[in-house]
């Protein structure tokens, strides 16, 4: 069988702010009713984390669960786990009204390391990211600039974006763009 | 710019990441109704200077539909709630009515 590539194979753009592809990640997407308790239920057992709450993410290392929309969770999972986890959710939602599918390759996940990552966020996409609004365990579905994107911070320096596949070069391109751009100071 | 709140995600969203989806509250009439009845649902449209309630779809975030009450002369926003209401909320009619007195909108008041 032939190996499985990210996006952009881990490429990284160093300066003050580094923009770096993170490789492969396991993503699952669920769909359901979200106040279900065995759908709750399975997610914690996948995971270990608690249920994220509306527009939040509550992650550790390369495990995570994002609320998306009122009746859909993200899982990140390490890659090699999807497969095992997709099959754990569906024994345990048999017959139950659910989507679970494995959107790995379908998405690229790049990470915004630096003291001004929030700025050069800031500058590509119409979300409010003052500190005051948007921190550590939030979790946002927007754009950038052009793309549809979803970001959180996995630290107060570290902005962490996903997006589809077929433009994780133009997102990454665009973030390297801003990144450049330097410190605007609003922050 | 247009900021609206979405009732789903509980975020204030900017208008880029909006999908507009024109008149609220539209009627379709059911078996037996008439050709006119058709036509006001197909054609007929509010075209108000001042209070005025839009459909708007969340499309870059949650993809949900809601309806947002606001004011066409001057952008401001009154309220937004969910899509699954066939008439305004009360409290949202009473917001409009502290700001705009006797304002009308089709059947509502």
């Amino acid at each position: 069988m032939s190996d499985a590539i990210s996006a952009l194979q881990g490429r990284m753009v160093p300066g003050e702010v580094t923009v770096r592809e993170a490789g492969l990640r396991g993503m699952i997407t669920l769909r359901g009713d979200l106040s279900d308790a065995a759908l709750r239920g399975i997610c914690t057992d996948v995971t270990g984390q608690d249920f994220p709450d509306r527009g939040k993410i509550s992650a550790e290392g390369e495990t995570a669960m994002c609320w998306m929309s009122p009746d859909e969770i993200l899982i990140l999972l390490p890659y090699a786990q999807v497969t095992g986890a997709l099959g754990r959710i569906d024994a345990a939602l048999q017959g139950q009204h659910h989507l679970a599918e494995n959107v790995s390759d379908a998405r690229a996940l790049i990470f915004v390391e630096g003291e001004f990552a929030r700025e050069v966020m800031a500058k590509v996409t119409p979300v409010d990211l003052h500190p005051a609004h948007f921190g550590p365990g939030d979790f946002r579905r927007s754009r950038l600039s052009q793309v549809p994107a979803a970001f959180w911070m996995p630290d107060e320096d570290t902005f962490a974006v996903i997006c589809f596949r077929s433009v994780a070069e133009y997102a990454f391109d665009l973030l390297v763009a801003s990144a450049k751009g330097g410190r605007v100071g609003v922050f | 710019m247009l900021i609206l709140h979405c009732p789903y995600c509980g975020q204030d969203v900017d208008e880029t990441d909006l999908h507009a989806g024109g008149q609220a509250h539209l009627k379709r009439h059911g078996p037996g109704s008439s050709d006119d009845d058709f036509e006001d649902y197909m054609f007929m449209r509010e075209n108000p200077k001042g209070v005025h309630f839009e459909r708007w779809r969340h499309v870059y975030g949650c993809g949900k539909w809601f309806l947002a009450a606001r004011c066409t002369a001057t952008l401001e926003v009154f309220g937004t709630y969910p899509a699954q209401t066939t008439e305004p909320p009360q409290d949202i009619r009473d917001r409009i009515s502290a700001k705009r007195p006797g304002w009308t909108w089709g059947d509502f008041a």
